[in-house]
């Protein structure tokens, strides 16, 4: 349990690298979890090669959420478009140590879902882009 | 008469249970879910191990017991609540079904194209989405009964609205999350006054406090019996006679029906007219079961315990820097103390707290319009009912002394 809050989560979550809205940008996406009202925006530049020059999140959410988006978008920064659109479950669970239920899973898996829906360029953001 | 808590725990096994070895339950979810005391428990297993069969209808010996023991239920849920009869007692899934019910059957045979359903800005999503179907299918119009900052209902402007001559006013008796007991006798009177019917949500009310249909003058009443130490899978609705009588069918099938060809039925009496297929028949005796066993403590016991309870956790709750719980003051409120902690979301609250063995609920409970009013995404839950006790609300002021010190 006090491995749920590991300190890169907590260190994440109270000073996050990557907080902000990008503007002008190539991408944007936003959405929100049902359940608890976490809530994560997420904008892009992408150079013409389709790689991320910048990216930044915004929004609202427990811990875990922020936490999550922050490292999300530290991670991606560099990247290729197409390597993004590989992201999984797995690559989000790596990079906060943890192992999650059900409930705080959609926390943690938020960010990526809202990131692979801007992405892929999608009207809506569905649980199956992370599984 | 005051309770004997530690003889009520007694009664509920679930509190054998640590959360984790070591760490006691420190159970605050109530509101959600009640837990069962061995009365409901033991009377199901009864049931199913020695009275199971199908009901009505059946002339052997199990179905003859089994359809007298789902009546019994029946008659004694009446009673709880002052029904008049039996008969106006309608077996449903929970109170979300019972309040479909009404949308369904009442609200399709009654209500048209701009006419005018009040409801209020504290309501639970099941007291609110089946209008709003209603809306887009019929073009009914809703209108809230604004809620005060202090978290009462704006009786002024319930008047204002009522000058519009609205159909139906249906309302929570006692919000989840505020926790404010609503006046609910001056609600129906003042709409009757305008000649509209009235459906009361006393989801929270019926498990905590005395109800009485026939003082409040409801015309419909919906509960659940998983809150009020019953099973999940059953609840009730009342109605009046005459509405219940004048209403069509509900679901089609069997047991709802007195004759039905290959063409036509003709509906039963009621209250079967609106209990089709085989119902939760060990649920109905275990429902109840629950009522005989509050009805043995006395509601008036147990809401004045809840009382007590509620206002040493609202005075302690407020003493630490940074909680804000919702709603009115305990005079006016049952066991619910919803509350936010600055800098904290309730999610890390209600994880950080269950390490502790202490179970709160966080998010917007089902009434995600009224935390938007309040400007909030979410908020934590402290419930209480009549099993918990004042140790438990210091251990939860203490699990969130520990919050604080996690994410300070």
């Amino acid at each position: 349990m006090d491995d749920l809050y590991r300190e890169v989560i907590i260190e994440h979550y109270k000073n996050p690298g990557y907080r902000g809205h990008l503007e002008p940008h190539d991408i944007q996406f936003q959405d929100s979890n049902p359940l608890c009202g976490d809530q994560i925006e997420i904008t892009l530049r992408t150079d013409e090669s389709g790689k991320v020059t910048d990216a930044r999140f915004d929004g609202h959410g427990c811990a875990i959420s922020q936490a999550s988006a922050d490292l999300l978008i530290e991670s991606i920064i560099g990247k290729p478009l197409d390597e993004v659109k590989q992201l999984n479950k797995e690559y989000i669970l790596d990079m906060l140590g943890i192992d999650l239920g059900p409930v705080r899973l959609k926390c943690a898996l938020l960010s990526l879902k809202v990131l692979k829906a801007g992405v892929y360029g999608l009207g809506e953001a569905s649980d199956s882009l992370v599984e | 008469m005051t309770l004997n808590i530690s003889e009520i725990r007694k009664d509920f096994p679930i509190f054998q249970r640590e959360t984790r070895p070591g760490v006691p339950l420190v159970y605050l979810d109530s509101t959600a879910t009640s837990q069962k005391p061995l009365a409901v428990i033991d009377a199901m297993d009864q049931f199913y191990r020695r009275s199971n069969a199908n009901i009505h209808r059946g002339v052997h010996t199990l179905a003859e017991e089994a359809t007298a023991m789902y009546e019994q239920a029946r008659v004694k849920i009446a009673k709880f609540i002052n029904a008049p009869s039996a008969h106006q007692i309608i077996y449903t899934r929970n109170t979300t079904e019972s309040i479909n019910l009404v949308a369904y059957s009442w609200g399709r045979a009654n209500l048209k194209a701009g006419d005018l359903v009040i409801l209020t800005e504290m309501e639970h999503h099941s007291n609110l989405v089946p209008w709003q179907i209603l809306q887009a299918e019929r073009g009914i119009e809703l209108d809230f009964i604004p809620v005060t900052e202090d978290g009462l209902l704006d009786l002024d402007a319930y008047r204002s609205l009522l000058l519009r001559s609205p159909k139906l006013v249906s309302f929570a008796h006692m919000s989840n999350v505020l926790g404010t007991i609503n006046p609910a006798a001056e609600i129906i009177r003042l709409a009757h006054e305008a000649g509209a019917v009235t459906l009361v949500d006393a989801a929270q009310s019926v498990p905590h406090l005395k109800v009485d249909v026939q003082a409040l003058d409801a015309d419909f009443l919906a509960f659940s019996a998983h809150k009020m130490c019953g099973p999940t899978g059953i609840g009730a609705l009342y109605g009046k006679m005459d509405l219940l009588e004048k209403m069509p069918p509900f679901l089609g099938g069997g047991d709802m029906i007195k004759e039905v060809h290959l063409r036509s039925f003709r509906p039963n009496t009621l209250p079967y007219k609106f209990e089709a297929g085989t119902p939760a028949i060990a649920e109905a005796v275990g429902f109840g079961a629950a009522v005989e066993y509050l009805s043995s403590l006395g509601m008036d016991a147990i809401a004045a315990h809840e009382h007590e309870i509620t206002e040493y956790a609202l005075e302690r709750l407020e003493e630490v820097p940074g909680v804000k719980v919702l709603g009115p003051s305990a005079q006016k409120k049952g066991g619910v103390a919803a509350f936010t902690l600055d800098g904290v979301h309730p999610h890390d609250v209600a994880q950080i707290l269950d390490k502790e063995g202490i179970a709160v609920r966080a998010g917007h409970h089902c009434a995600q319009p009224l935390h938007e009013k309040f400007g909030l995404p979410a908020t934590s839950r402290a419930s209480f009912y009549l099993y918990n006790t004042k140790d438990e609300v210091d251990l939860l002021v203490n699990g969130i002394y520990k919050v604080k010190e996690f994410f300070g």
